[in-house]
């Protein structure tokens, strides 16, 4: 059976986003032509919605209806203490966790020497101007525990020295829940070297 | 076709969601591309770090297709280097020469074998990291393409000791007085590459870096007309950074 080029069009832009593959995007499809009053037309309305409304905050690039972003702008948080992290996703996360009640930075990736990502690649402007301020008393860098994220906390921490802020980054080790004999070797000695004296 | 070999990982980038495209240094295979299949999931994403060496086992249908690469981790090098930042500039650089200068399945077993005994070293001593090995390490890389340095006797007097330069032409070692006059013209040889007991000091990790380097560039990287990796360019901010402040490993923990 031949299914028309419009369906076969929406099928294809689904099957590009993330999480879905062909035969999901088929089925969500068909969930959105199948009752249009109560999916398809809310789904079209808050789309186009999002992509009208929705900017990347100068000031720390998150993404947000408002300029600068709701976290910017919340007097509630305490400016002296800025998050770093690589992406939006990441802030999203931190955000979960609700522990984190100061402000953020993402720089959209991280230094990556085997990829071509150099320091010119990375969202950093906001980052400088608060720091230059004054404000700033504190920097976490919630980075990836990888080989890029490591060099990048490195590189941030050099750039930083020189402002006097407190630099600190996450702690690298066994997850909540997490029994030792099931973690990884790279997961344990990152912990054991990261110990701390109780 | 399918094998099984030791592997240290060089490079790793996405494919898709949750696979991964791995590059790596194997014993007897060379460097070799695959896929890795959920590659980037919580499970295996510890694995799948550069440096890290592994016994891999990659599997074709043919032996010239991509394949696909599983591997159990037998080192984890990067976790235990995470917060050094010179001993992640000197994995980050080998990683990036192997990645770049090798050609694809090629077998370089004495090179693999420097470069995990390297590793090895650096996982050990990761706040003072074995520099002086790294760039012994590099003179055999040179070597393993057919740029090796002749460093064991005078290029004009042929006498074995004293040796303190290297001709940028020839490659070859000249001691302090077949120097004479043409010294300034001449790269110095710092003694820590030809010692291997000998860890040098941040001024001769700069003198055997800028030789090194300058071997890698004309004639590796001069070849396919590209400059060094970004890696190794790093390496070397970071060694003037050490020679000029004398911050070691431990002050920079420290600042953290």
């Amino acid at each position: 059976m031949r299914i028309s080029p419009e369906i076969e069009t929406l099928i294809s832009r689904l099957a590009r986003l993330p999480g879905l593959g062909p035969r999901s995007a088929r089925r969500a499809a068909l969930a959105l032509l199948q009752a249009p009053e109560t999916r398809l037309q809310p789904l079209i309305a808050a789309m186009q919605e999002a992509a009208r409304s929705i900017h990347t905050c100068p000031q720390c690039g998150n993404l947000d209806s408002c300029t600068p972003c709701s976290l910017c702008a919340d007097p509630q948080r305490d400016p002296s203490v800025i998050c770093v992290v690589e992406s939006v996703g990441d802030l999203w996360a931190l955000e979960r966790a609700g522990m984190h009640r100061g402000r953020y930075q993402v720089l959209g990736g991280v230094l990556s020497a085997l990829s071509g990502q150099g320091p010119e690649d990375l969202n950093l402007a906001g980052l400088m101007e608060r720091v230059q301020s004054g404000v700033v008393e504190e920097v976490i860098l919630a980075l990836g525990a990888t080989v890029d994220g490591a060099t990048t906390a490195h590189w941030l921490q050099e750039k930083l020295a020189p402002y006097g802020v407190a630099v600190s980054r996450l702690g690298h080790g066994v997850p909540m829940g997490g029994a030792l004999d099931v973690l990884d070797e790279g997961t344990l000695a990152a912990a054991l070297s990261s110990r701390k004296v109780l | 076709m399918e094998w099984e070999d030791p592997a240290i990982i060089l490079r790793r980038s996405p494919h898709g969601e949750s696979s991964l495209l791995v590059r790596v240094l194997t014993r007897r295979h060379g460097v070799h591309h695959a896929l890795v299949k959920g590659g980037r999931s919580r499970r295996q994403a510890a694995l799948w770090q550069e440096g890290n060496l592994v016994m891999a086992q990659w599997k074709a249908r043919l032996p010239d297709q991509l394949g696909y690469m599983t591997a159990e981790l037998v080192r984890p090098t990067a976790s235990f280097l995470l917060d050094h930042p010179l001993a992640l500039s000197l994995l980050s650089s080998a990683c990036s020469l192997c990645s770049e200068a090798l050609a694809e399945r090629e077998p370089h077993e004495l090179l693999f074998a420097a470069l995990t005994h390297f590793m090895g070293a650096l996982s050990i001593s990761a706040a003072e990291p074995p520099v002086a090995l790294y760039f012994r390490w590099e003179l055999i890389l040179l070597r393993e393409l057919g740029y090796g340095l002749t460093l064991d006797h005078c290029a004009v007097t042929n006498v074995r000791d004293g040796l303190a330069y290297v001709s940028p032409r020839t490659g070859r070692a000249v001691s302090e007085e077949g120097a004479g006059e043409w010294k300034d013209r001449l790269l110095p040889l710092p003694s820590c590459l030809l010692d291997d007991d000998d860890e040098g000091d941040p001024a001769a990790w700069l003198s055997a870096a800028r030789l090194s380097g300058y071997f890698l560039q004309r004639a590796v990287f001069a070849a396919h007309h590209r400059p060094l990796p970004a890696a190794r360019d790093r390496l070397m901010t970071a060694l003037y950074r050490r020679a000029e402040g004398g911050t070691s490993g431990q002050d920079e923990e420290e600042r953290v």
